[in-house]
């Protein structure tokens, strides 16, 4: 099987203490965004500086696809959801539990790198999700 | 400023329809608005049209069709918000003494199933972070945490709007529901129904905006507002896929809302009769809270009072809102202009509102644009 790969560039990186997000901050405002941009896109300074975060995070709303949306071609149901990260980034991601009864709000969550479906190559390809801690 | 009026409406009905192309629908809502007004060829000096799927030059095929190309066409894509954006030029134009005569219209014909937008880059899609109803579901978890709206409160609303559009012979589903029928359709994503959710379809709507008033109940364009979204908050119709908390952040509805109220000069306590946006259920009453027609964070009690059924102090979605007509996207603004003219001028048979005189519509959408117009008689 091929290598997998990123389902995007310079979203999360993978390394051998597990993935972490590429987030970015503001030199002017000090706000963190993702995906790490050059401009902020609160407050539109130039300047802005890439960080990790991660792994940890809490939930904060949450759903389940049932249906595969136009263009996705994994499989469903999946976990979607809110998630907010130490410093109060809130990010909109993918859930690896996929049954909304077995979620709270504010429960301890763990980022991960899934594989969502596997493309025409043959390669894996991966998304930033997140675990319940638990799991 | 001078003042606006409305002074013809026509609308193709929302639903589906496989042997009408986009511009045949445009045509059909174009010919009735202008009829109305007694309006030809000369008789208008610019045109405004609101779409998203149309493709190429929309307008331009709709009014070449007709013969009455020559005047400024412009074609006006604002997400879900389309026709009021194009409403909104419009009327400035004529405000400005511009033009005195404008038309502005709106056609779609949507694909059918899941909205699939060009806002997604890629791999957005393909990482499955680009499904709107997984948005809307996550909406409506956070109204029921912090607006103390339950399952039965958005399936109430469901009911209310599919009970309104029997009434409607424009609109696509006109069979009334049952509490019991929608919480028993199948879950899209938890907590939203399959029956609380709008479908896209097909249809147009065009209305005349003139400087001279016309007709023995004259409709004037009293405030049109568009605002799109402050930067900052993660759950909104701009779809960020990060952002932080939006405490105190107003929404894009309430920043228009609130230059709407301050250019007609009235507030939520003069409204009649309203048509706002209801994608799904949880959109309604997140708009009705919005708008001030209910407290922030009221939402679940202002259901539960009947708000917004006929009958009630002010009926919201009369005409059965895009849950009972469909969302033909840049249709659907306009498709409230034409059921508010029709209320305000006393003509909207068994849906009138009893003595409407002031009324508002409401759009948001993709971008996020969010439009508020106030028309009065």
């Amino acid at each position: 099987m091929a290598d997998p790969r990123p389902v995007t560039a310079n979203l999360f990186t993978l390394g051998p203490e597990g993935p972490r997000l590429i987030t970015g901050r503001c030199a002017a405002c000090g706000r963190p965004h993702f995906p790490a941009a050059a401009v902020c896109p609160y407050c539109g300074a130039d300047g802005c500086t890439e960080e990790r975060a991660g792994p940890a995070a809490r939930l904060w709303l949450w759903t389940a696809v049932t249906t595969s949306p136009p263009g996705y071609r994994g499989p469903v149901p999946y976990g979607f959801g809110i998630v907010e990260l130490d410093g109060g980034l809130r990010l909109v991601t993918r859930l690896t539990e996929a049954r909304p009864e077995r979620l709270h709000a504010g429960q301890a969550m763990r980022l991960v790198a899934t594989p969502v479906h596997t493309d025409d190559d043959g390669h894996p390809v991966l998304s930033y999700a997140f675990a319940p801690e638990d799991a | 400023m001078r003042p606006v009026y409305v002074t013809g409406v026509g609308l193709h009905p929302f639903g589906r329809f496989a042997d009408l192309g986009v511009t045949a629908l445009g045509i059909h809502a174009v010919r009735a608005a202008l009829a109305e007004a007694e309006v030809g060829r000369g008789g208008f000096q610019a045109a405004f049209c609101g779409t998203v799927y149309s493709g190429v030059a929309a307008g331009h095929k709709v009014l070449t069709a007709l013969g009455l190309s020559g005047v400024p066409i412009v074609n006006v894509e604002a997400g879900c918000a389309s026709g009021g954006a194009a409403l909104i030029l419009g009327a400035q134009q004529v405000a400005a003494g511009v033009h005195d005569t404008v038309l502005v219209f709106g056609m779609e014909k949507m694909p059918r199933g899941m909205i699939r937008s060009s806002f997604f880059e890629p791999w957005r899609e393909e990482a499955g972070l680009s499904p709107n109803p997984a948005y809307f579901a996550l909406r409506a978890q956070r109204l029921m945490r912090e607006s103390g709206v339950t399952l039965a409160d958005l399936a109430a609303v469901s009911v209310k709007n599919h009970r309104h559009g029997a009434d409607n012979p424009y609109a696509m589903y006109r069979k009334p529901l049952t509490a019991e029928e929608v919480l028993a359709s199948p879950v899209v994503c938890e907590p939203l129904r399959l029956l609380m959710l709008c479908a896209p379809n097909e249809g147009a709507a065009a209305v005349v905006l003139s400087a001279r008033p016309r007709g023995p109940r004259p409709v004037r364009v009293a405030a049109a507002q568009l605002r799109s979204h402050l930067p900052g908050s993660v759950l909104g119709e701009h779809t960020p896929l990060a952002g932080l908390d939006d405490a105190g952040l107003a929404t894009p509805t309430e920043l228009a809302a609130r230059a709407a109220w301050e250019q007609a000069g009235l507030g939520p306590g003069d409204l009649h009769v309203v048509e706002l946006q209801d994608t799904d259920a949880g959109r309604e009453i997140l708009s009705a809270e919005e708008l001030g027609l209910c407290p922030r964070g009221g939402g679940g009690d202002w259901v539960r009072r009947g708000g917004g059924t006929m009958g009630s102090q002010l009926p919201v979605n009369p005409s059965g809102g895009l849950l009972s007509k469909g969302e033909p996207l840049g249709a659907s603004a306009l498709g409230q202009i034409v059921e508010l003219t029709w209320q305000l001028r006393g003509t909207a048979g068994p849906r009138q509102v009893e003595n409407a005189r002031v009324a508002l519509g409401h759009t948001v959408g993709r971008g996020a644009n969010a439009c508020v117009v106030v028309l009065s008689a």
